[in-house]
């Protein structure tokens, strides 16, 4: 590096810095210390008792659930959009972005209408005399949520995978006599590993911490891990117990991007 | 300045990519100094700074008030007693002003959180509010030496006439499984608990582990009829008819039923909790005149009443409750209940910091259960 680049770099060494690595510093400070400030692994091991590790598995097994709808939902709207030949995909990812310019407990907030007893969604069932949706406050609206609210960051890099595969390459799988079925097995997916393996961090890993949509669209009937941590902090005070299921969080976030570094190597599919 | 004398002194070719730099350190130091301009700006006599429950004052009172005194309210609020309690004491932002609820005021005076008032400079305190009001709050605040009430209420049953088959009076109908996914809890943990402990008949201040067990497990045994845990959204939901039965402070009784007139509210046979919620000034509160002329205003009795009519939880300024106009609000049942027909009423106290942890892990097992 050129004490140019260097120069040019200082503010983003120095926000790091400050909201990256002395923050990370304070959990684990925290996380690792008891209230009189004594070493231990206490905090740590929390995750094991019955209502965290229960909590921890919900979440885990939402977010998983999560993932993979919206992995279904994307690749194929992804494969549509990188064989548009047109601008018009410029258009459909707009759409696809735009309730994003939204503010996202907004967003939460109006499911939450939408799916409540007397809510919208209800309503109209109702007028149709069709039987009425009762999903709120169950695990299937926070999944819904969640698959609402993060499957642009699932069509995003998978799309960005898919669009940079040389058509070439699958004209000479079409020459040497292959089917589409049997191109798609052997060509598509393989090359767009990259875009799934990112596409998957980016939904996992805010599905695993989310707080918010546990408690608007699941009533707070349903306890995830991300409310266990929220309550620590907010109600609870207990920081250092906060601290210590953070960093066992971290810990399933720390696997999940290994997995993607070695999947990922030429880091093609960080669009995002 | 900066910029200039960095770009001179090098003095070097290339200089687009080098005037970068210094224009980085010039919007960080106009960062710097924009935001220090922001918080110097103030009234012309300085500021005060509330730290408030959620839709809890009628925003007109806080511009009357600067407006008359010249000083500006910093305002920011909260959704429970516990979520206020880590941000006063983590000192992140230095408060004036707070309104915690009884059991919470007494946590803060043990903690020396709080600091005395002088009521020589809060005389509308003594004027206004009823006798009656400082000695039920000697429940927690015993010499009435931090504490000026502001609002108080009961926690009761909210129910909506046309859903339910009979008559709400108890706690223990939030557990007849006929009311499956139409009943609303309040999702913070002494309100939750104190209605299973109050259906056991246990005191709601209890700490002997095996009635918190029962507690606890009945508690788990409701959980699966109720439709949600809320905090505020009770009342909307309630107006909404999207439940039959929610636990509810009687304070925002009246004004569900001003939107919605099928809503009754009860104080349930086997007792309940009766709340006092209080203006405190912080031991290390940076404006202490101003606090108090700001505590000083709002029991003025005209404020007092805005402030009632707007939130509809009953005063403890009985000045301010004979303004009141109309008469079926002046002598609801609701608003003013003459506590002295129930026996079995109730006042949260602090349970320390090993009661606290136990009630906290007690519920997270409900809540994770």
């Amino acid at each position: 590096m050129t004490s140019k680049s260097k120069w040019l770099s200082a503010p983003y060494a120095l926000w790091s810095v400050i909201f990256i690595i002395i923050p990370l510093g304070m959990i684990l400070y925290y996380g690792l210390t008891d209230k009189t400030g004594a070493f231990t692994l206490d905090n740590i091991i929390a995750i094991t008792t019955a209502g965290h590790a229960k909590a921890l598995r919900l979440s885990v097994l939402l977010s998983l659930v999560s993932t993979l709808i919206c992995f279904l939902l994307a690749y194929p709207l992804a494969m549509i959009l990188a064989n548009t030949k047109t601008n018009k995909h410029h258009f459909i990812i707009l759409i696809f972005i735009l309730p994003m310019w939204m503010n996202f407990l907004l967003r939460t907030l109006a499911w939450q209408t939408l799916l409540e007893k007397n809510g919208v969604i209800n309503s109209v069932l109702t007028f149709l005399n069709l039987p009425n949706l009762k999903i709120i406050n169950t695990p299937a609206a926070i999944v819904l949520g969640m698959v609402y609210n993060f499957l642009p960051f699932m069509i995003l890099p998978l799309y960005n995978a898919l669009a940079k595969i040389d058509k070439n390459v699958i004209n000479a799988a079409h020459d040497l006599g292959a089917g589409s079925v049997y191109t798609f097995i052997r060509i598509i997916l393989p090359l767009s590993v990259p875009g799934i393996i990112s596409g998957i961090t980016m939904v996992f890993v805010p599905a695993l911490t989310t707080f918010v949509i546990s408690a608007l669209l699941g009533g707070s009937k349903l306890l995830l891990i991300g409310d266990v941590i929220e309550q620590e902090f907010t109600r609870t005070s207990n920081w250092h117990l906060g601290s210590g299921l953070s960093i066992v969080l971290m810990i399933f976030i720390v696997i999940n991007m290994i997995a993607s570094a070695i999947f990922d190597k030429d880091g093609e599919g960080s669009m995002l | 300045m900066i910029g200039r004398s960095f770009v001179v002194r090098k003095g070097l070719p290339d200089m687009k990519k080098r005037t970068l730099c210094p224009i980085y350190i010039l919007i960080l130091v106009l960062t710097f100094m924009l935001t220090g301009c922001a918080s110097s700006d103030n009234g012309a006599n300085g500021q005060v700074i509330v730290y408030n429950w959620g839709e809890y004052i009628d925003p007109e009172t806080l511009d009357m008030f600067e407006e008359e005194t010249g000083i500006k309210v910093v305002y920011d609020e909260y959704e429970t007693n516990e979520s206020m309690y880590p941000k006063v004491e983590s000192g992140a932002v230095a408060y004036d002003i707070a309104c915690p609820s009884d059991y919470m005021i007494s946590r803060m005076i043990q903690n020396g959180m709080l600091a005395e008032i002088n009521y020589n400079n809060i005389p509308n305190a003594k004027a206004n509010i009823g006798a009656q009001y400082y000695e039920q709050s000697k429940g927690f605040d015993p010499e009435n030496k931090y504490s000026v009430p502001y609002c108080w209420g009961t926690v009761g049953i909210l129910y909506n006439q046309t859903m339910v088959d009979e008559p709400i009076t108890s706690w223990a109908q939030l557990w007849d499984e006929k009311y499956a996914d139409n009943i609303l809890m309040q999702d913070s943990v002494r309100d939750a608990f104190m209605v299973a402990e109050k259906l056991n008949g246990f005191s709601m201040n209890t700490l002997d582990t095996d009635e918190l067990h029962v507690v606890m497990n009945s508690l788990i045994e409701q959980k699966p009829l109720v439709q949600a845990y809320v905090v505020d959204q009770v009342r909307d939901k309630m107006i909404g008819e999207e439940a039959a039965i929610g636990v509810i402070y009687s304070g925002e009784a009246i004004y569900t039923q001003q939107e919605n007139s099928n809503l009754v509210y009860a104080i349930p046979e086997e007792g309940t909790n009766v709340w006092i919620d209080s203006w405190v000034i912080l031991k290390n509160a940076p404006n202490k005149e101003n606090a108090e002329k700001f505590i000083n205003f709002m029991c003025r009795s005209d404020i007092a009443l805005m402030n009632f009519e707007y939130i509809t939880y009953s005063t403890p300024n009985t000045a301010a409750r004979e303004l009141i106009e109309d008469e079926a609000i002046r002598n609801s049942e609701i608003a003013f209940p003459d506590l002295s027909q129930y026996d079995n009423l109730e006042t949260f106290v602090y349970l320390g910091e090993e009661g606290d942890t136990l009630y906290n892990e007690l519920w997270k097992e409900v809540k994770a259960y």
